[in-house]
């Protein structure tokens, strides 16, 4: 029997610059049902989801909606179709009410009726299982709530396509569940729902069927019935690639960096580091695998100092004088100055690790800038720095004095590891070094990190590729809602059995 | 489904602006120049809508206006540099904040306290000790006032992230007041409600020319500030602070240090201006002594484009087009909003014209969007 298919995407594809975000999707979604884009990070789900919603523009390809093609060229376009989406990142003005918010933006004739507004928001609710009040003011709103009134934003408008873009990430499980109720009760009504997620128990849980994304290509969509978490995680990951790195056995490996019970709290509040414990050694590659968002970020910033950790200690064992400093707490300045050699390329290179408007040589400065007691700078070190860098990792620029933003994102990121390498470090720290890199740039990092450790270097890696984590690292820490739920070896370690810890998440199991 | 067909057929717009990062300098420099004289040929169109006069004329009045007569007394050329060094020297003060990304809008109360520290030097301890002392204590006092005043809101900032904007620019109206209230209490002559004149700690005359010193000094804090931003690890590290805080912290520069140091210069260099217009020109002090620059001098920062050379250009620039436009004002009997305009006129075209150089536009072929 045939489904009645609200909306019907045909050879998407999307690109930005040389990156292909989307290639040849295509997808159905029914009326009254649920489907799952499911995907890593990157696979492409947030930017197809954009263009059902008119915040993008397809390259190629076209949309159906109801049968009919349409061109969706903005998000007003989108309300014309009845597509509502609910983003990731909450859309509000935070000094205006629920109800202020809902009706924002609508051209409706006749008088501002706030009242009438206020009465049809409750109706909605009373519909389908909401609790909110619409005179609350934004700013004194929880996350869930915030979240119902996008819900209803869209409802408002009469949106009978819905696309949620990560949903419960924001939101505790109890939170979660009442939401896949609300759900579920918008799919009997006969909507058509679409959920980004990557949290495999919820898709199992909720989902009528599952669409799975792989880098941005369309790998296939399954009931949800019929299939089973290894299934799906084989389907999101892929099957294994080579790379052929050629990796050594580390040579007398000797710890060079403990993390004791390391506890982290973030600005709203929220534990992102919870109880972390791991070394890594001296000639090692030790990678950290999990889903975005799950304290890698806030683990390397705890350990370069950057962020202030609420417990724990970081220990620190010099090989030169074999004494252990902790540097718990302390500013990068401080660390530098008990003569850590720690390296850092930051996963926001162009925003932290480098500065875009000044050229290659005043960024090569920013490590070594202060030495002498010259109150001038010396700018003929950088100078020979940034020419050996340029010439050594193939840097492709007009020259030295180039603003790096105006750099490719290969070779902004070869210019930001070579400087992290060329301040001899005994701890290299990368995150997501290789994202958005083409494969090139990507081997040249693999093949710099690879050599660190050769060299006796303690390389903590953070990626999201699981293909190169088996392939490059030794040992493989896994680490999901800032809690480490394993660490393997990655050499025995299966894809699947890390894919397994990554989603693991204590609390987060749905009760049907 | 007569939905769709209802619905217009959306198109893709006939232009679009893209960003350039490419054009040689030299392109950049015609188009600024091509901005600034279309914009004095408008500015003689609308002078002569305006009086009905002749379009060179109101040119050559300009000049004359600015520069003097030709042949006649150097007053008012000297008046011109002396003019544009005082606005120079607080649009220098207040570029170092500026690459910071800290808006110091106080440029005119810093100004102000430091000649009111002179002032107040000067009127009491003035014969009581040596000049050279005396001169000495009045540019210490003057740039430690600056200083103090132009730290205040850095404090402020470092430790609860209040907004410097508002925070400086309040910080003008209390010096105001305080100059006022100054002069009110210690009239010279007593009573007359304002200083007229202060007797002693007048700084040196050079050259027998009252302005020269200043021109100088200014001259000296030019190339300062051009060494200091550009070759200095200080001006480095207000640099990376103004790009990026999140990379001055990644490499371990202390924002707040450099915040607070900064704004200390800054202030300090305000002070040397105050002092420069009390004890060097004015010999007095009222609420008025610094006169808007301080506004302006933000101005000719953006304009320059945080640059000290370029911004020698700017500053000569607009006190070229007040006095001038002054001038033309007073022979044509209209009132001084026509200098306003004047000003506007040009810094519209100098501003407007940064979208050429930083934007190009494209155009393209009209495309129809498939449909089914």
């Amino acid at each position: 029997m045939p489904e009645r298919a609200a909306i019907e995407l045909k050879n998407i594809t999307k690109t930005f610059g040389s990156v292909v975000a989307n290639k040849n999707i295509s997808l159905t979604a029914n009326r009254g049902e649920i489907l799952s884009i499911l995907g890593e990070n990157g696979s492409g789900k947030t930017t197809l989801m954009n263009m059902i919603s008119g915040i993008y523009f397809p390259d190629e390809g076209q949309i159906f909606i109801d049968g009919e093609e349409a061109v969706i060229a903005s998000p007003k376009d989108a309300f014309d179709y009845k597509i509502g989406m609910i983003h990731q990142h909450f859309k509000l003005v935070n000094v205006f009410s629920a109800a202020e918010n809902i009706v924002l933006g609508l051209e409706e004739k006749g008088r501002y009726d706030i009242k009438a507004a206020c009465a049809r928001i409750s109706e909605i609710c009373g519909q389908y299982g909401f609790d909110l009040d619409p005179r609350k003011k934004v700013y004194t709103m929880s996350v869930s709530e915030k979240q119902t009134v996008e819900i209803i934003k869209v409802l408002y408008r009469g949106a009978d396509i819905l696309i949620l873009d990560e949903p419960t990430a924001v939101l505790t499980p109890q939170e979660s569940q009442k939401l896949f109720a609300v759900l579920r009760r918008m799919r009997d009504d006969g909507k058509a729902i679409i959920i980004i997620t990557h949290k495999l128990h919820e898709v199992l849980s909720l989902s009528d069927r599952v669409s799975v994304l792989r880098k941005g290509a369309y790998v296939g969509t399954v009931k949800t019935a019929e299939t089973s978490e290894a299934e799906l995680t084989e389907m999101m990951v892929g099957k294994k690639v080579s790379l052929n790195i050629n990796r050594s056995t580390p040579e007398n490996p000797k710890p060079r960096l403990e993390v004791h019970h390391v506890n982290c709290t973030n600005r709203e509040g929220a534990l992102v580091l919870d109880d972390v414990s791991f070394t890594a050694c001296s000639g090692e590659i030790l990678g950290i695998a999990g889903i975005a968002g799950s304290g890698q970020r806030e683990l390397l910033e705890v350990i370069a100092g950057l962020q202030k950790s609420d417990s724990g200690a970081v220990l620190y064992h010099n090989p030169k004088t074999g004494n252990v400093e902790n540097l718990q707490n302390k500013t990068p300045l401080q660390i530098r100055e008990l003569g850590v050699r720690l390296s850092f390329v930051p996963e926001d290179r162009l925003g932290m690790g480098l500065v875009g408007n000044m050229d290659i040589i005043d960024n090569m400065m920013l490590r070594s800038y202060r030495k002498g007691h010259s109150v001038f700078l010396e700018r003929k070190a950088p100078k020979d720095l940034a020419e050996k860098i340029i010439a050594d990792l193939e840097v492709v620029t007009p020259g030295a004095t180039t603003p790096v933003r105006r750099l490719s994102g290969g070779n902004v990121q070869k210019v930001l590891v070579g400087r992290e390498i060329a301040a001899s470090p005994t701890v290299l720290m990368a995150a997501y070094p290789v994202r958005g890199l083409d494969i090139n740039s990507s081997y040249t990092i693999y093949r710099l990190l690879n050599e660190q450790k050769e060299r006796g270097v303690a390389v903590i890696f953070v990626g999201e590729d699981l293909d190169v984590l088996l392939e490059l690292c030794d040992r493989i820490l896994v680490i999901g809602s800032g809690k480490i739920t394993g660490i393997v070896d990655g050499r025995t370690a299966t894809k699947e059995q890390v894919g397994l810890l990554m989603t693991k998440s204590e609390g987060g199991e749905p009760n049907e | 489904m007569n939905k769709s067909a209802v619905k217009k057929q959306h198109r893709e717009p006939l232009f679009h602006i893209a960003k350039r990062d490419d054009l040689v300098w030299w392109k950049a420099w015609l188009i600024r120049l091509a901005a600034i004289l279309l914009a004095m040929l408008l500015v003689g169109v609308i002078s002569v809508i305006l009086t009905k006069g002749n379009f060179f004329e109101t040119y050559q009045i300009m000049f004359i206006g600015a520069f003097g007569r030709l042949g006649s007394s150097t007053r008012l050329l000297w008046k011109f540099f002396q003019k544009t060094a005082i606005l120079l020297c607080l649009a220098l003060a207040v570029t170092p904040a500026f690459k910071m990304r800290f808006w110091n809008c106080g440029a005119e109360g810093q100004a102000l306290i430091g000649g009111l520290a002179a002032a107040f030097v000067m009127m009491k301890l003035g014969d009581q000790l040596p000049y050279p002392v005396l001169i000495l204590i009045i540019v210490v006092a003057s740039i430690l006032a600056g200083a103090v005043w132009g730290t205040i809101p850095a404090l402020f900032k470092a430790a609860y992230k209040t907004n410097e904007t508002l925070f400086t620019l309040m910080m003008n109206y209390i010096a105001m007041q305080l100059v006022s209230y100054y002069a009110y209490v210690n009239a010279i002559p007593a009573g007359s409600g304002q200083i007229q004149s202060i007797s002693t700690g007048h700084l040196p005359v050079i050259g027998n020319q009252p302005y020269l010193l200043n021109i100088l000094v200014v001259a000296v804090i030019t190339a300062f500030m051009l060494i200091y931003l550009k070759y200095s690890k200080h001006g480095y590290e207000i640099s990376v602070v103004g790009e990026s805080q999140n990379t001055a912290r990644y490499i371990g520069i202390n924002v707040k240090k450099v915040i607070i140091r900064t704004m200390m210069i800054s202030g300090a260099i305000c002070g040397v201006a105050g002092c420069l217009l009390v004890a060097g020109t004015d010999h007095s002090i009222n609420a008025n002594t610094v006169g808007g620059q301080g506004f302006t001098a933000i101005m000719v920062s953006w304009l320059g484009q945080f640059h000290p050379l370029i911004m020698v250009i700017m500053s000569a620039l607009i006190v070229f087009l007040n006095s001038g436009a002054a001038k033309v004002a007073d022979s044509y009997f209209l009132n001084s909003s026509y200098a306003d305009i004047v000003v506007g006129i040009v810094i519209l075209f100098v501003v407007g014209c940064e979208f050429f150089i930083r934007y190009t536009v494209k155009y393209r072929h009209l495309q129809r969007g498939k449909s089914a």
